[in-house]
């Protein structure tokens, strides 16, 4: 059937079953919003910032497990959503991200608004391609779609100049599709699973260590499953928090810079490790060359790349988790691998283990101020630990992984590879579309919710309800802690306040310093017409999270936390990951 | 233990790709020693022949990289398999009336050819292996070479033998 360019992307778009893109449109991809306005499958929603759509998308696509679609206009357009594009990259999320280009004529010639965005975000994409002719454009959809869900996930960016999208092409959209260039492999070799299964019986000391891999492999029953037959302790990054659901007995919660104590201390004297979809990443190692020194490893990953890139695997294999794991499975229920465990050294193992346990739990000053660790907790518990949460970067974001209980995966959205400050309001608004039953949580930062304010009007103008819980310390709280620790306590650019003196008389004692707060989020989120609640004290936390949770309305609650607040324990950059900080209050 | 390798990358033959390979390298740290790109015998197939150094880590990853971009086709080490390396030189020497005939003599020896006569230089054009033309290049240096300019190195696999 002949059609135009732009009807026939959005009817590619349908047979892949899109049925919502975030965005905003401009010059070189007016045709498509054209199309769109007629268009009654897809909903369209508009943010308010380019990169907010990005985090839509991938918020959506990390909730739903489906493909998020963004859609920019060139140049400033799509310079926007570069935030957005190397976040869902880092964190190995399929979102297909849209852009216009200037009219292939021009392409080159620094016209209006062109940007050279297939060069921009070359390293930040799994794959992306500037579409020369009209022909190409229903294959290099689907492609798009099929290598942005292939394998390791990841972005995947098509730039179609405005005259391609105004030309007449023959829609016959390809069932099937064959990237010669992309075969992943995706069931691990026989031989290398018995190895596996093998020195894992055998092995004294074992701990599993997993991450976000076997989230997106759909592998989270298959690693229970694991867990639970051979009883070996299990470790999560930051990525794969809930697809081993808070009080699995054999869970050692997450590991790395701010994991706790006995997870660490595991993985240090273990024997074995058996590495699950996760990359050994600088978080997570602690100082590379006195990582687990008695250790062998065996390494599970869909991406080749992944394997021995900062740690030397014994045992490599490569395939989807989910395959791999069954296999393994199988072989560890049977006798001739059962009797293999040295069943007294596992004992002795666990012993070591539930003493660290007892030594060093995860703990907080549990007093009568407002500690961020308390409010989690309030609201993982108010929420029965059914919430998606999403969170921002920083304090706010350990806090949230440590401190509220999850048993799903899907359910913590974070970006963890990129670190990217403003991630967790568009990220929520995305997956509130996607998951519309689910409470959809942004626990922020007052620093990190400046990065994307603006979507605040999209989740109104929408009618997405979210909450935001700002743990608000008027500081870039992360960055403040390292100056405390490592820099002398200069606090060189973190207070996020006007200076006290240049305020003047403070005219609200109560508040103290934070009188003439900047800005007062409760007036914000009010004029964007959410509801916002003030929280100052330790007695006025359940009710403000109940109001929320029972609100019609979106709501913001700005809690003003104690200031100084650590994220503990922690363990320094550059440091072995035995030698922990611990709170010394 | 840190070594020269020739690899072989079949890539998709589109317009962008060239610099996707050679952004993987800067991006990862890699580095080139040369690179020379061009067609196949398929016609949306094109080769680039990539001479790199590194460990065997290094090189591990760079494969690994490599076979992970959609548009790589296939990879391939020479490293450790029979293969023939080519690489073809122009240099411009100085020569005059008492060098000449010294510099023609060298570039009989070594089956080179010269392609431009000027009245106080030459041009010289050789093909040959690595090692080949750093022994040209080492005799001419002492003539005084003005100008050089490389294709960088191509290679293919030999044949099997029986
Ligand atoms: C876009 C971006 N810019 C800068 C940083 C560096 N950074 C990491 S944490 C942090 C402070 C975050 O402050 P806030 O959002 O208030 O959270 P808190 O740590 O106080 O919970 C900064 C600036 C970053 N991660 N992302």
């Amino acid at each position: 059937m002949k059609m135009k360019g732009a009807k026939a992307l959005i009817e590619c778009l349908k047979k892949e079953g899109v049925e919502v893109i975030f965005g905003i449109p401009g010059g070189a991809v007016l045709p498509i919003f054209d199309y769109l306005y007629d268009d009654k499958d897809i909903r369209f929603i508009l943010s308010r910032h380019e990169q907010g759509a990005g985090h839509m998308a991938d918020g959506y696509a990390r909730a739903t497990g489906k493909v998020g679609v963004c859609i920019a206009t060139s140049g400033p357009g799509a310079t926007n959503l570069t935030t957005a594009i190397a976040t869902a990259f880092m964190d190995s999320v399929p979102i297909v991200a849209i852009t216009g280009q200037v009219m292939t004529t021009l392409v080159g010639n620094d016209a209006f608004q062109e940007a050279d965005t297939t060069g921009i975000t070359r390293p930040i994409t799994k794959y992306n391609v500037l579409i020369t002719k009209p022909e190409e454009l229903i294959y290099e959809v689907k492609k798009a779609f099929y290598l942005a869900k292939a394998g390791r996930p990841g972005p995947v960016l098509i730039d179609i100049p405005v005259d391609i999208q105004r030309s007449e092409v023959d829609f016959k959209y390809p069932d099937k599709i064959d990237v010669r260039g992309y075969k992943p492999k995706y069931e691990g070799h026989p031989k290398q699973i018995q190895k596996a299964a093998e020195a894992i019986s055998r092995s004294k000391r074992p701990i599993i260590y997993y991450g976000g891999g076997v989230i997106i492999s759909g592998a989270y029953k298959e690693l229970r499953e694991l867990v639970r037959i051979t009883e070996i302790p299990v470790t999560s990054t930051l990525m794969g928090l809930g697809a081993i659901e808070y009080d699995n007995p054999y869970y050692l919660g997450m590991l790395g810079m701010h994991g706790t104590v006995y997870s660490n201390r595991a993985i240090q004297n273990s024997d074995l490790i058996i590495a699950i979809g996760a990359r050994f990443d600088d978080r997570v190692t602690g100082r590379l060359d006195k990582f687990a020194p008695h250790a062998k490893v065996i390494h599970i990953d869909i991406d080749p790349s992944s394997i021995s890139k900062n740690v030397p695997v014994d045992i490599p294999i490569v395939g989807d988790c989910k395959n791999v794991l069954r296999e393994i499975n199988k072989l560890l229920k049977k006798k001739e691998y059962i009797s293999l465990i040295p069943k007294k050294d596992r004992k002795e193992w666990w012993r070591r283990i539930n003493e660290w346990k007892k030594e060093f739990p995860l703990k907080y000053k549990n007093d009568n101020k407002l500690r961020p660790q308390y409010i989690v907790e309030r609201i993982s518990e108010l929420t029965k630990g059914e919430a998606i949460i999403t969170t921002e970067v920083g304090q706010n974001q350990m806090w949230a992984a440590q401190f509220y209980k999850y048993k799903y995966p899907r359910q913590f959205l974070t970006s963890g590879g990129l670190g990217t400050m403003g991630y967790g309001l568009p990220s929520a608004i995305g997956a509130k579309v996607g998951r519309p039953e689910k409470v959809v949580i942004d626990i922020a930062g007052d620093g990190s919710i400046q990065m994307n304010i603006q979507e605040l009007a999209t989740a109104t103008c929408n009618k997405i309800k979210v909450i935001v819980a700002v743990l608000n310390n008027s500081f870039l709280g992360m960055v403040r802690q390292w100056q405390e620790l490592f820099f002398g306590k200069k606090y060189s650019a973190v207070w996020l306040q006007q200076r006290k003196k240049e305020y003047g008389e403070c005219k609200k004692p109560e508040v103290d310093k934070r009188c003439g707060i900047v800005p007062d989020l409760v007036k914000i989120a009010e004029s964007y017409g959410w509801e916002g609640i003030r929280v100052t004290r330790k007695d006025e936390v359940d009710s403000a999270i109940k109001k929320a949770l029972s609100s019609k309305n979106s709501v913001l609650i700005d809690f003003w936390i104690e200031e100084e607040e650590n994220v503990f324990p922690m363990v320094p950059a550059g440091r072995a990951l035995d030698e922990m900080l611990c709170d010394l209050g | 233990m840190t070594q020269r390798h020739t690899i072989s990358v079949l890539v998709e033959n589109r317009p962008g790709v060239l610099a996707k390979i050679a952004g993987l390298f800067s991006a990862r740290g890699f580095n080139i020693d040369s690179l020379a790109v061009g067609e196949t015998e398929v016609s949306d197939v094109s080769r680039m022949t990539i001479v790199v150094r590194g460990d065997d880590r290094v090189l591990e990853q760079v494969e690994k990289q490599l076979n992970k971009l959609p548009d790589v086709i296939k990879v391939s080490d020479f490293v450790g398999k029979e293969y023939v390396e080519r690489d073809l030189v122009l240099i411009r020497v100085d020569a005059n009336k008492s060098t000449r005939s010294e510099i023609i003599e060298i570039v009989d020896i070594f089956r080179a050819k010269i392609v431009d006569v000027a009245r106080d230089s030459l041009i010289i054009e050789m093909t040959g292996d690595e090692e080949k033309i750093q022994a040209l290049i080492k005799l001419l240096k002492v003539y005084g070479i003005r100008e050089m300019v490389r294709t960088g190195i191509v290679a293919m696999a030999r044949g099997k033998k029986d």
